[in-house]
């Protein structure tokens, strides 16, 4: 029977622990108000954005002389696997999550021969990922020092992504995030950069007329694609930041209560042992009595 | 009273303004363009300069950089990646950020900083001389 000495130490240790993962919910839980006020304010930008590009894109598809974003490189033989994680752990299956959509995309890629680079943002997917495909990763972004992202944080990610795009480095880029639901449920999302896809919805119905451009439709759109690279990744940012955060509260709460739960069932061994040592010493006094 | 045009001004950070107004003053990158209802559909690039919103009797005018608008049944909506209200800028702030940023130009060391500032110098330059232009 475990000693009493070790039992109240262990309830004390759990206690402590529990203290840690109640504090990381609250800060978890301020700091994904935050995170989620940003990443919810950035989605308008990103919604007109994709409207305004699906519609001018629809008639600019396949015609010869569209700009390369859009149309592609015309091969698709060399893969960019974009893959943003946070830079912390203990928030749950957040970066998991994430890595393990990646990796899926990566093994099914490889198994059909195509040749696959891996550009990550955050240091956690980072350090999964370079366990298997070392020799696939070509280029890693710290973003630890950056406090509140705004987007000329992410000028630095687009422009390592378009120069290498323009030199002819791959054909397909997919990024991976998770795009932030609730607390509860963040939704990991792979989304194909370049060339651009949209959805068909976002075409805005102009009933027959067409829209005026004004310089031309090939410039607007090749002002506008590269911009929307950034834009996209920006969003991808906020999103993962609530979702992390997210995770972290979620995770933090089931930890706290997991711990509340060992101290009680601690206790109940504790309360049991201690009776155990009392009924001992009464039986030793009892007997030791009626033998005089 | 006729129909309002509804305008949306959004930057990548936030939905600026979402509201009804008579009428928008566009500075579009050849020439500035006034949008009321029913305007036919257009897409524009824009350059930097001062955005006029007319709703009734008040007018606002913002500085905008970077960005491109919209036009179609629904409205217009603009895109920046800078706006700032012209009542709030501080001529005397920016004078001496454009001055910071003529010093780093000829501070640069390499080629790659020597390009990220003469980018900033010759953007807040550009607003100034909009910010003249308007002012005159």
């Amino acid at each position: 029977m475990a000693n009493l000495k070790d039992l109240r130490n262990r309830i004390t240790s759990v206690q402590s622990t529990q203290k840690i993962t109640k504090a990381m919910k609250m800060v978890a839980a301020s700091k994904l108000r935050r995170a989620q006020e940003t990443a919810e304010a950035a989605r308008p930008y990103v919604d007109r954005m994709e409207k305004i590009l699906a519609s001018l894109s629809a008639g600019m598809a396949g015609q010869p002389g569209a700009p390369k974003l859009l149309s592609g490189s015309g091969k698709d033989r060399v893969h960019l696997i974009v893959v943003a994680t946070s830079e912390r752990g203990l928030c749950g299956g957040f970066n998991s999550n994430i890595v393990k959509a990646a990796r899926a995309k990566i093994s099914r890629l490889i198994a059909e021969e195509k040749d696959v680079r891996i550009m990550t943002i955050g240091k956690k997917g980072a350090t999964s990922l370079r366990r298997d495909y070392k020799t696939h990763m070509v280029q890693h972004f710290d973003m630890s020092h950056v406090k509140r992202l705004g987007f000329t944080d992410t000028e630095a990610l687009a422009d390592y992504i378009l120069t290498s795009f323009n030199q002819d480095e791959f054909d397909i880029c997919t990024l991976f995030y998770a795009k932030f639901q609730s607390a509860l449920t963040q939704i990991v999302t792979a989304r194909q950069l370049i060339p651009v896809s949209f959805e068909t919805t976002n075409v805005v119905d102009l009933g027959g007329a067409a829209y005026d451009c004004e310089p031309d439709e090939k410039e607007i759109l090749e002002e506008l694609l590269p911009h929307n690279v950034g834009i996209q990744l920006f969003r991808a940012l906020l999103e993962n930041a609530a979702s992390e955060e997210g995770a972290r509260m979620t995770a933090m709460d089931s930890a706290t209560r997991n711990a509340g739960d060992m101290i009680d069932s601690l206790r109940t061994t504790y309360n049991r042992t201690r009776q155990a040592v009392i009924t001992n010493e009464l039986i030793e006094i009892i007997s030791g009595a009626e033998a005089v | 009273m006729a129909e309002k045009l509804h305008f949306e001004l959004v930057s990548p950070e936030k939905l600026l303004i979402s509201r009804d107004v008579d009428m928008v003053v566009v500075p579009g990158i050849e020439g500035d363009f006034g949008v009321f209802i029913d305007h036919a559909p257009v897409v524009s690039t824009l350059r930097t300069g001062v955005l006029q919103i007319r709703h009734g009797d008040d007018a606002d005018r913002i500085l905008v950089h970077g960005g491109f608008a919209e036009v179609n049944a629904h409205g217009l909506t603009i895109l920046v990646e800078e706006a700032t209200f012209l009542s709030q800028i501080d001529r005397a702030a920016l004078e001496s950020r454009l001055k910071d940023a003529n010093e780093d130009v000829a501070d640069a060391k390499d080629e790659a900083h020597l390009a990220t500032a003469t980018k900033l110098r010759d953007r807040l330059a550009e607003t100034l001389a909009v910010l003249d232009s308007t002012a005159g």
